[in-house]
């Protein structure tokens, strides 16, 4: 037999059986109606999981992309000062990371879907809920419980089928969050044990360290070739204010005349220096 | 007729429609028995696209049982092994 029909079959089948425990046709509709505000109340705690768990995936990826973009950095400082080796370092647990990165964006669209799903299976059945209650308030005030019983069967296997139907969601729902809960757990503990640090920066941010180290004598360097500059005009007087006091100062001066001059700046250092050095 | 995709919800689908979805439906059962996965998928998908495309959503408020109910997107074979056997797999 076709799949669609005993699907729905399977369905009717456990309606019926709700349905024949039942004694008085009209409990029935006050015990439906709160078993329905239950599931809707389930269904809209479900949405809010789902949500939570998506945006610790969410928070969980923004992490991971700062750790990502400060190795990027770290090796194009690396590149910038000839460590090709430093700069590699830092890529290749780039690279890592990414792979990480790109796993946890497959959870964060999974669970997104859910979300989005389960937000419509609320609003659905909370639609039929509401219609139930309008039925089920008709019926007792109309009919004897004889009479009800007809209606009251057709109200409820309609509304017992959309709650099947979002009992499945939720189930399916929380199956997924309970697995990624799972991995984000398992993530969070690597994050916490410093191990994704390690990852990204080795156990003291070594990368970093060999960068600054490299930074730091780059200055010393700086610095001992200005003091050796001073040292070397030491006989000079000291008589310029800027400070500065080395050979600049007249390439400063030049400028400055020619900017006197009037004429545009741009213009003016090409023709400049060739003048001043025919005279 | 009403058909009930699960996880969308249900749609009016002409009368007139009913054999071409049969047809399709008699290709997912036979996926089913052959236990072909790989074939199920895009067979459900087609019939899922069908009915969405000649159906029109029932209004939200309807208390009315579809006559046919399909596993919804991304329904495995497992799932709709699950289904078949209702044990205890449909709430309620």
């Amino acid at each position: 037999m076709s799949v669609m029909k005993r699907v729905s079959m399977m369905f009717r089948a456990k309606t019926n059986k709700v349905l024949d425990r039942m004694e008085d046709p009209r409990e029935t509709l006050d015990y439906s109606y709160q078993t329905q505000l239950e599931l809707l109340q389930k269904v809209r705690r479900g949405v809010a999981d789902v949500a939570t768990s998506r945006k610790r995936v969410e928070l969980q990826m923004n992490q991971l992309q700062q750790s990502s973009d400060k190795l990027d950095r770290q090796a194009r400082d690396a590149l910038s000062v000839g460590r090709e080796d430093l700069a590699r370092d830092a890529l290749t647990r780039k690279s890592g990371l990414q792979s990480q990165l790109s796993e946890l964006n497959t959870q964060y669209t999974t669970l997104q879907g859910e979300e989005e799903r389960l937000t419509g299976a609320s609003q659905r059945l909370q639609a039929k809920v509401e219609s139930f209650r309008t039925k089920k308030e008709t019926i007792k005030a109309t009919y004897t419980a004889a009479e009800a019983q007809t209606r009251i069967n057709e109200a409820f296997t309609g509304i017992s089928e959309e709650m099947g139907d979002v009992g499945l969601a939720i189930q399916r729902a929380e199956d997924k969050t309970e697995q990624m809960k799972a991995r984000a757990g398992a993530l969070d503990e690597l994050m916490a044990s410093g191990a994704i640090d390690d990852m990204v920066s080795g156990p003291r941010d070594d990368i970093q360290l060999e960068l600054d180290r490299m930074g730091a004598s780059h200055d010393v360097d700086a610095e001992l070739a200005r003091m050796k500059g001073e040292l070397a005009q030491g006989s000079a007087p000291r008589q310029i204010e800027s400070g500065d006091g080395a050979a600049p100062g007249t390439a400063a001066a030049r400028e400055a005349r020619a900017g006197e001059d009037g004429q545009a700046t741009q213009a003016a250092p090409p023709a400049q220096p060739q003048a001043g050095d025919g005279t | 007729m009403i058909v009930r995709i699960l996880g969308e919800g249900q749609l009016h689908v002409d009368d007139s429609a009913v054999r071409e979805l049969n047809e399709l439906d008699a290709k997912l059962e036979a996926t089913v028995d052959r236990n072909d996965e790989s074939s199920f998928r895009p067979v459900l998908d087609e019939l899922l696209a069908r009915v969405r495309a000649i159906g029109r959503p029932v209004e939200p408020g309807a208390l009315e049982p579809s006559e046919l109910i399909l596993p919804g997107e991304g329904a495995t074979m497992e799932d709709v092994r699950k289904l078949l056997a209702g044990d205890g797999l449909i709430p309620g």
